[in-house]
């Protein structure tokens, strides 16, 4: 069954079974090849694991698309401490509904992922990290892990190798930043989730000042396939530098929004037009943000790119979290970008004073313009503004703030020059 | 924190550096004088990179902090360029948008940070084009902090200051993005909070969020304040302190923490907030002599009558006892009591007057006073305050290893891998020590905490053990027990030093947990946890306080506390020791400087033939060979009329002494008593004399901390009206005695004091600048002082420390059906003693301003008391009424109260026995009715 609007274009490897009711519990998964990964695993040396992931090229899809091999290869193998793995399931990127699909429909998948990560960086404890307002996934997700315990996935001597790990599900409390990698194992320790600086890197100090690998849902979904099919196989889809399948989220003004799976050389305009059916009958699309509302707006003359790493940060925006979001011609590009950030602003988590102070003020800027009383050196106040927001602070989320102002001015700069000197909009009502 | 001993090169701003691994960029630009601009940053805290300013290019997209950012080889470092500076002042203006006009900080000291930085880089007033306004409020709810949450830049410093420099764990953050502050607890007002008022906040604040309000005068930058290097008058801490005096109005306007070893700029609540009490309008200006129709002598205020008042609690009404005194010349006062104990001695013997120091004043005045009393008055009945808390602490020291002073210094504490703390409430009356003990917990140091109430210091502790009033002795004997049955001693340190190991093997035999479980009311299983987490330490601490020393067996608590520390040698080696923690700011110098009836300075014997020809020889006078009396027995001779005259520099003893009934009658029949102090006291009530002496501010003076650190206390206000130096007054009556006295200044005193007493040998005014020394120091012109003591033997006659085992022995008055509970008297972190002084402080009074004790909620709740309620304590001694308030601190069947409060005296109901060899009394113990008032 697809789900909820099946492609023929696409290539649906995780989310071949999304839509099938019996692919939820662990008999159904095990009926579709499910945990014949994990015994090969486990047939083979945690290094060698780490190999195979890292030769498939694999990259995080949580938004910085970090070479997820490498970065298990960082963990300390001398078991001097404990490692950790945490598995970021706190997807709130807004226009991001990935990693709610692959744990609604097939939380072994997840799991599965997990537990071979788990054995290669010598983790004796995972965590689930799970966004706390998705509460039918998180039923999903706790029985699931109590299926995997019964079954003897989970616990001591996991299918007679030797090898333990406990998992604990670990609920967010409705934080934005909980879901960056250092904020959230400050939550995870009990605390505000407050990113911390780095470095030390979380595979220096973590979780509880432990070595801890942060890996997102999706990349751990793909770790089976990779592991049991080998790394040439995965590369059969994407590009040299952006191997794979992946999962776009795509909403906003569409005939066909939902969960598209591609090969990561599939064409981005393609997928918005073809895929997803354009915008409704009648308007135009004036800008398409790929990855999440942390990654600069593309016009629709930028899009004729593919949609790996590399394709779309040359044309001038970045994969991310792959939470595509199309904007019509009836939109106000200004309340737009200024709903953004608001969002920013209201999720900082208020640490570093670029971030704390500058969204606000970029939002109240931005509100003065949308009222109709701006002034023409706003823009290059949001600009400075912006500026010194990016690249500054603990943590990105104040890059992300400043992203959709800088490329919103830079790519659609009458939006803004057309409400401050008529006090009027460019959309189509 | 720097952890290799390996280096790092790098380049600042092109310039090579070398700095050890673990420096961060910016310590590593500091040592190239490169000075990168900080908001967030303090070098006395974790380094947290928020603010952002100190951001520096190290080729990376993200510009990195350079507070936290460790410098790494090869690195290339750029702190200054168009990109950086473009930040800075980017974030200057942020902030600044919406700052108020009129930061406090910048009106009350002119050093606000934010500020600063502004006029750096010329941003004057905030940018026009900016939204402003952050609407956040203020909160005035402290007595003694304003906050200002619209003057907060989240820099986080507070927080830490609360969190790591005094571990009150008090302030976080609430709310997130810019809608982020500060808060107190769940976010209640600062003054409804848990805040202990110790203002190390707003002492690390950078801008006006958090400034201390004025207590005295106003605090504004545009009058000027002069600095006075100096310590702080309270407890036995220590700490350095520089005042900021207002010259015209002759007042002190604050205090801020001063950096030296004791205290590392660190104040408590008393120290910060408590100096005002010198300016109160009670102040004695004059001399003041009783009024012939007020004889026969007895109390005068209705509180020291002990007659129920209708408006309980407060200060003296001096309208009840100023018309029983006329105003003198200091000519007739003086005159008059020189006079008249001349006359006692001449009449009635020597042995008929005594005096009574105090461990308030300096090593001066302690010294000059005692050799009035010995070498004018012709005795040794000479004691202090040092009696009632410490005294038997002193005496088991001295009994086993040869000196009363504590081992090591209580900072050392960070380098205890465990550390007992014993029958002290830390947090509450040796606060700064605290900040020591505690930091070393929440970094490795495992904390042992026994006492019979749950106190603050508890709350860090990794094991609490809650032990029946008065069954120490059971416990570690049983901890003894433990060590030697499992072999967790030290053989070659007790085979090398010590004595008496079989007679402490053959009594601790007997005591096994379970037997003394059954005596302490903690488990078997406990004791012998504990037993074995001190038995395997290799560095251990031992802290203790007047739960220890304040009991009839309070001798026999420390011995066995020196025991165990003998057992698993843990004395002369860093991070070991005995640390009795000391209570007045002066208590180990006026011991030092001889207020003890049994020795002359520096604990020289005076039985001892050899000693006294040293002091007749220096002091011109055949000496007394006899030990004096003590305080108590001082008190009782009184009443008995063997003791006739008396002159009391400092002390109070009609509230600080046991069984104020006895005490009171005591005071009346004496036939002359000359009191001198800075106000009109409880025990001035009886004085035929009052002699007006300087408060600690007014005067110049060494003081001797709990660690035995010397340090010289500065004049910092003018005296009021004709108050007179103490030493000055002490050598006024010495002379119209007859044995002339005179000296021109304190440090000559002091000059005279250090020739006679050699552990302070080498010690001057001029070398104990700034921070003072640690005696012994052999080496001032070089050298702090030695810090550790014994680690090759002790001072005793064999050079060995001696095991004196003892059995438990219950307290001398147990609960019985007509007074069910145990009565415990202590302090509390806002007061002082008898209250004299922080019930006269604006601030200190605000935040505790009337008399309360303390019960469990259980018990409170099983007689129907509403906590608030006025309940009446009684026991064989008498009766007092105060509030109650519920303290789950306290165990069932226990009452706690402060001994502070003169309308509600607790040595009302406090029992008079003595411990045998330190003659301290039971303060801690006795049986006790409570009724509804």
């Amino acid at each position: 069954m697809a789900y909820p609007h099946a492609h023929p274009r696409e290539v649906r490897l995780l989310s071949k079974y999304f839509g099938d009711e019996d692919a939820i519990g662990i008999e159904g998964w095990a009926e579709r090849g499910g945990y014949v990964a994990l015994e090969k695993a486990l047939e083979m040396g945690p290094d060698e694991v780490t190999e195979v992931v890292k030769e498939s090229g694999l990259r995080g899809r949580g938004g910085a698309g970090f070479p997820a091999g490498l970065k298990w290869s960082f963990m300390p193998k001398d078991g001097k401490r404990p490692n950790y793995l945490a598995c970021n399931a706190d997807e709130s990127e807004p226009g991001t509904f990935k990693d709610r699909e692959i744990m609604r429909w097939t939380p072994h998948q997840m799991i599965e992922g997990i537990i071979i990560c788990s054995y290669a960086i010598r983790a004796q404890h995972a965590y689930i990290y799970i966004r706390g307002e998705m509460v039918d996934v998180v039923r999903v997700v706790n029985d699931a892990v109590v299926e995997a315990y019964r079954k003897g996935y989970l616990g001591e001597n996991i299918l007679g190798s030797g090898y333990d790990l406990e998992l604990t599900v670990h609920l967010g409390a409705g934080a934005y930043i909980a879901g960056e990698e250092t904020g959230l194992l400050s939550s995870l320790e009990g605390r505000r989730a407050e990113p911390k600086v780095k470095p030390p890197f979380p595979a220096q100090r973590g979780a509880f000042g432990m070595p801890t690998t942060v890996n997102n849902v999706e990349t751990l979904a793909a770790v089976p396939h990779i592991v049991e099919n080998g790394a040439d196989w995965y590369r059969q889809w994407g590009t040299e530098k952006s191997p794979g399948t992946k999962l776009f989220s795509c909403c906003g003004h569409l005939q066909r929004p939902g969960n598209y799976e591609v090969s990561l050389d599939f064409n981005l305009k393609e997928l918005v037009y073809d895929l997803c059916g354009g915008p409704p009958e009648g308007r135009q699309l004036r800008a398409v943000i790929p990855g999440g509302s942390s990654v600069p707006l593309m016009t629709v003359d930028e899009i004729d790119c593919d949609v790996s790493y590399e394709g779309i940060e040359a044309a001038g925006s970045l994969q991310g979290s792959g939470g595509l979001i199309a904007i019509d011609d009836s939109a106000c590009l200004l309340r737009s970008i200024r709903k953004m950030v608001d969002f920013y602003a209201h999720e900082s988590c208020g640490q570093c004073t670029n971030c704390r102070e500058g969204t606000v003020w970029l939002a109240n800027i931005l509100r003065r313009i949308e009222r109709g009383d701006g002034r023409e050196e706003d823009l290059p106040l949001l600009l400075d503004v912006g500026a010194n927001m990016a690249g500054r602070t603990i943590c990105p989320l104040s890059d992300s703030a400043a992203v959709p102002v800088v490329s919103g001015i830079q790519k659609f700069e009458e939006e803004f020059v057309a409400h401050i000197k008529d006090g009027t909009c460019t959309a189509v009502r | 924190m720097i952890t290799g001993t390996r280096t790092i090169s790098l380049e600042i701003d092109g310039r090579p550096v070398t700095v050890p691994e673990g420096t961060t960029l910016y310590d590593a630009a500091r040592q190239l004088d490169v000075e990168i601009p900080v908001l967030c940053h303090d070098p006395r805290m974790r380094p947290v990179g928020v603010c952002r300013m100190c951001v520096v290019d190290v080729g990376e997209r993200v510009l990195a902090a350079a507070c936290v950012r460790k410098a790494a080889d090869g690195m290339s470092v750029i702190t200054r360029s168009d990109k950086i500076e473009r930040c800075r002042k980017t974030l200057t203006e942020l902030l600044l948008s919406d700052y108020p006009e009129g930061s406090a900080r910048e009106q009350k000291s002119a050093d606000d940070l934010l500020l600063q930085l502004a006029r750096d880089y010329g941003i004057e007033g905030r940018a026009p084009s900016l939204p402003r306004g952050n609407g956040r409020p203020q909160d005035d709810s402290s007595p003694v902090i304003a906050v200002d949450h619209s003057a907060c830049i989240l820099c986080d410093r507070c927080i830490r200051g609360c969190d790591e420099i005094q571990h009150n764990d008090v302030i976080g953050r609430t709310g997130k993005g810019y809608g982020s502050r500060i808060s107190f607890d769940l976010d209640n007002p600062m003054g409804e909070s848990t805040c202990v008022a110790c203002g190390e906040c707003a002492a690390v604040c950078p801008t006006g969020a958090l400034t201390v309000k004025p207590i005295t005068v106003p605090i504004e930058a545009d009058r000027p304040l002069e600095t006075v290097d100096s310590v702080c008058p309270y407890c036995g801490v220590g700490c350095a302190i520089t005042y900021h005096v207002d010259r015209e109005k002759n007042a002190v306007a604050r205090a801020e923490g001063r950096d030296s070893p004791a205290s590392e700029s660190r104040l408590c609540v008393k120290g910060r907030f408590g100096f005002d009490y010198a300016k109160h309008p009670q102040r004695l200006t004059t001399p003041l002599i009783r009024r012939d129709d007020y004889y026969p002598k007895g109390p005068l205020s209705s509180d020291v009558k002990g007659e129920r008042r209708k408006k309980p609690g407060g200060l003296v009404d001096y309208d009840e006892v100023m018309p029983a005194f006329r105003e003198a010349t200091w000519e007739e006062a003086l005159d008059l009591a020189a006079s008249r104990l001349k006359a006692i001695r001449d009449e009635f013997g020597p042995s008929t007057l005594a005096g009574f120091g105090s461990a308030k004043c300096s090593n001066e005045e302690a010294y000059l006073f005692q050799k009035l009393v010995r070498a004018v008055f012709g005795t040794n009945n000479i004691d202090h305050c040092t009696r009632l808390c410490h005294a038997s602490s002193v005496a088991a020291l001295l009994e086993t290893i040869g000196s009363g002073a504590v081992t090591n210094v209580f900072s050392d504490v960070r380098n205890a891998d465990v550390a007992i703390v014993t029958g002290s409430n830390t947090t509450e009356n040796h606060p700064v020590a605290a900040t020591f003990i505690k930091d070393a917990a929440s970094k490795g140091t495992t904390l042992i905490v026994i006492d019979s109430r749950e106190t603050g210091i508890a709350r860090h502790a990794h094991h609490f053990l809650q032990i029946e009033p008065g069954s120490d002795v059971a416990l570690y004997n049983a901890m003894m027990h433990v060590m030697i049955e499992e072999d967790l001693i030290k053989h070659d340190y007790i085979a090398r030093y010590t004595e008496g190991f079989e007679e402490l093997k053959g009594l601790v035999a007997r005591y096994t947990p379970e037997v003394a479980a059954k005596i302490c009311g903690v488990s078997a299983d406990k004791i012998a946890e504990v037993a074995r987490i001190f038995g395997k330490a290799n560095a251990a601490i031992i802290y203790w306080g007047m739960g220890i020393s304040q009991h009839t067996h309070g001798t026999d608590n420390a011995r066995c506390l020196i025991s165990l520390a003998l057992l698993s040698g843990n004395i002369g080696r860093p991070g070991t020791g005995l640390h009795p923690l000391r209570g007045q700011n002066n208590v180990q110098g006026a011991s030092d400087a001889g207020l003890i009836p049994m020795v002359y300075p520096d604990y020289q014997n005076v039985a001892s033939e050899e000693a006294r020809q040293k002091f007749e020889e220096a002091w011109g006078v055949p000496l007394d060979p006899n030990p004096g009396l003590t305080v108590v027995e001082i008190i009782g001779g009184a009443l008995d009329g063997s003791i006739k005259g008396m002159y009391m520099m400092g002390e109070n003893p009609f509230l600080s002494d046991p069984n104020v009934n006895k005490v009171r009658k005591a005071l009346a029949s004496l036939e002359f008593l000359c009191v001198q102090d800075i106000f009109l006291t409880e025990t001035a009530e009886f004085a035929d004399v009052i002699l007006p002496a300087t408060s600690f501010f007014e005067k110049t003076g060494t003081y001797t901390n709990s660690d035995r650190r010397v340090q010289v206390g500065q004049v910092t206000l003018e005296a009021p009206g004709e108050a007179r130096l103490d030493w000055e007054i002490v050598c006024e009556i010495a002379t119209r005695m007859g044995y002339p006295m005179s000296y021109d200044s304190a440090s000559a005193i002091f000059e005279e004091f250090t020739s006679l007493a050699p552990s302070y040998s080498g010690l001057d005014y001029d070398n104990l600048k700034p921070t003072g020394k640690l005696w012994p120091c052999p080496d001032p012109e070089t050298s702090d002082g030695v810090q550790l003591l014994f680690g090759d033997g002790f001072p005793t006659s064999s050079g060995r420390g001696k095991f004196v085992p003892v059995d438990y022995q219950p307290a001398a008055e147990l609960p019985d059906d007509e007074y069910p509970f145990v009565l415990n008297t202590g302090r509390m972190l806002e007061h002082w003693h008898t209250g004299t002084m922080t019930r006269r402080a604006k601030a200190l009074h605000a935040i505790e301003p009337e008399a309360v004790c303390q019960m469990n909620p259980q018990d409170l709740q099983a007689m129907g008391l509403e906590p608030g309620t006025l309940v009446t304590l009684t026991t064989r001694r008498g009766t007092i009424t105060l509030k109650v308030r519920s303290a789950p601190s306290v165990a069932r069947g226990n009452v706690f109260m402060p001994f502070h409060f003169r309308e509600a005296s607790a040595n009302i109901l406090t029992n008079d026995v003595l411990d045998p060899h330190g003659k301290i009394p039971e303060y801690k113990f006795c049986a006790v009715k409570v009724e509804k008032a």
